[in-house]
């Protein structure tokens, strides 16, 4: 006598696009605290070098928060609507 | 779905919290809009309007200010000069030298006008950054990399530029990762992160800030929501001032990136 097994299925809803976002901010969060960490170092060693160290560091910070935002806004590239 | 109907049904219908309606969470419907006026295909939407707004506002005011230079300025020459001497001191100067003051005119435009579009997202009529649609910051983005491939091969000749790419000196093993690496980094990545930064910066700025005002708005119910609305109120003036900050840096950063591949356009690197 074959017993028919009910198979259920329950299926994990997962906002993919939030858990990219959260590992993608992982990177840029250690990079943008170094960057403005070394600079806030670099102006107490020099303070005259204040303007061109400020300079850098928004370069570099923008640089750097590049790649957390491209994990903000690709999953609303790759959104299946 | 546009972005007017979603603000119009929270808005009007009293879509508040503790009435029965989930918050309408601004997504990217909030960048679509509806026309304003239609031209047989042609739909003239608002950040059309917003984009066309900000040249003319930046072609009048320099025109106005500088077309009869005197030698003791005005006021509004003096604006203009500071403006100027400001992208040609902290931009221009430190990337390229003295030679790069003729590639200024590119660089001022480039800066006041993504300046200015990045501005509207706060003006309080307008509060949509033009650069926040991708189709906008494309242009931008293809102008600086047709401009800085044309100085490279101009200026450097088409097999001296391309080999400028990589270093010399360098152990003959590593040569198989770095010239592909370099080869992408000028032909493909260069333009493709000039343009996503300015325009992933200005979408979640846009985004953030509709977020709190629409949470503002929805948490304003008579009862204990009153006081999750004036928080979200202070939020909102936070990310306001993020925005201004953000607005000002995305703009410096793209024309002082412009500066800094001009100037290995110019002369080889190595």
């Amino acid at each position: 006598m074959s017993v028919l097994a009910a198979a259920t299925t329950t299926t994990l809803q997962l906002n993919f696009g939030a858990i990219g976002y959260g590992l993608a901010a992982i990177g840029p969060g250690i990079g943008i605290g170094l960057v403005f960490g070394h600079a806030i170092e670099a102006m107490a060693r020099q303070p005259e070098a204040t303007g061109r160290i400020t300079l850098y560091m928004w370069i570099g910070f923008s640089l750097t928060e590049v790649l957390a935002l491209l994990g903000l806004v690709v999953p609303f590239i790759f959104h299946a609507s | 779905m546009t972005g007017d109907v979603a603000a119009v049904a929270a808005g009007t219908g009293g879509c508040h919290l503790f009435s029965g309606c989930g918050f309408p969470a601004p997504g990217l419907n909030d960048f679509n809009f509806k026309p304003l006026f239609v031209i047989g295909s042609f739909s003239f939407t608002k950040p059309e309007l917003v984009a066309i707004l900000c040249a003319i506002l930046v072609i009048a005011f320099f025109w106005v200010a500088l077309s009869k230079p005197k030698v003791i300025p005005g006021k509004m020459q003096s604006l203009a000069e500071l403006g100027i001497l400001a992208v040609r001191d902290q931009i221009s100067r430190p990337a390229m030298g003295r030679r790069g003051d003729k590639y200024l005119g590119l660089l001022i435009s480039l800066f006041f006008f993504i300046f200015l579009t990045n501005l509207m997202e706060l003006i309080p009529v307008f509060q949509f950054p033009a650069m926040s649609r991708i189709s906008f910051v494309i242009p931008m983005a293809l102008t600086v990399y047709v401009v800085y491939l044309y100085l490279g091969f101009k200026n450097q000749g088409g097999w001296g530029y391309i080999s400028n790419m990589w270093p010399r000196g360098v152990p003959w093993p590593v040569y198989i990762i770095l010239i592909p690496v370099e080869l992408l980094r000028f032909f493909f990545i260069q333009p493709f992160t000039l343009g996503i930064r300015l325009f992933a910066n200005m979408f979640a700025g846009h985004l953030l800030l509709s977020i709190f005002m629409v949470a503002t708005w929805y948490l304003a119910s008579l009862s204990i929501g009153l006081l999750f609305a004036a928080g979200s109120a202070v939020m909102v003036v936070f990310v306001f001032l993020l925005e201004l900050l953000v607005d000002l840096l995305q703009a410096f950063i793209f024309t002082t990136l412009t500066a800094t591949y001009i100037a290995a356009s110019l002369e080889a690197q190595h």
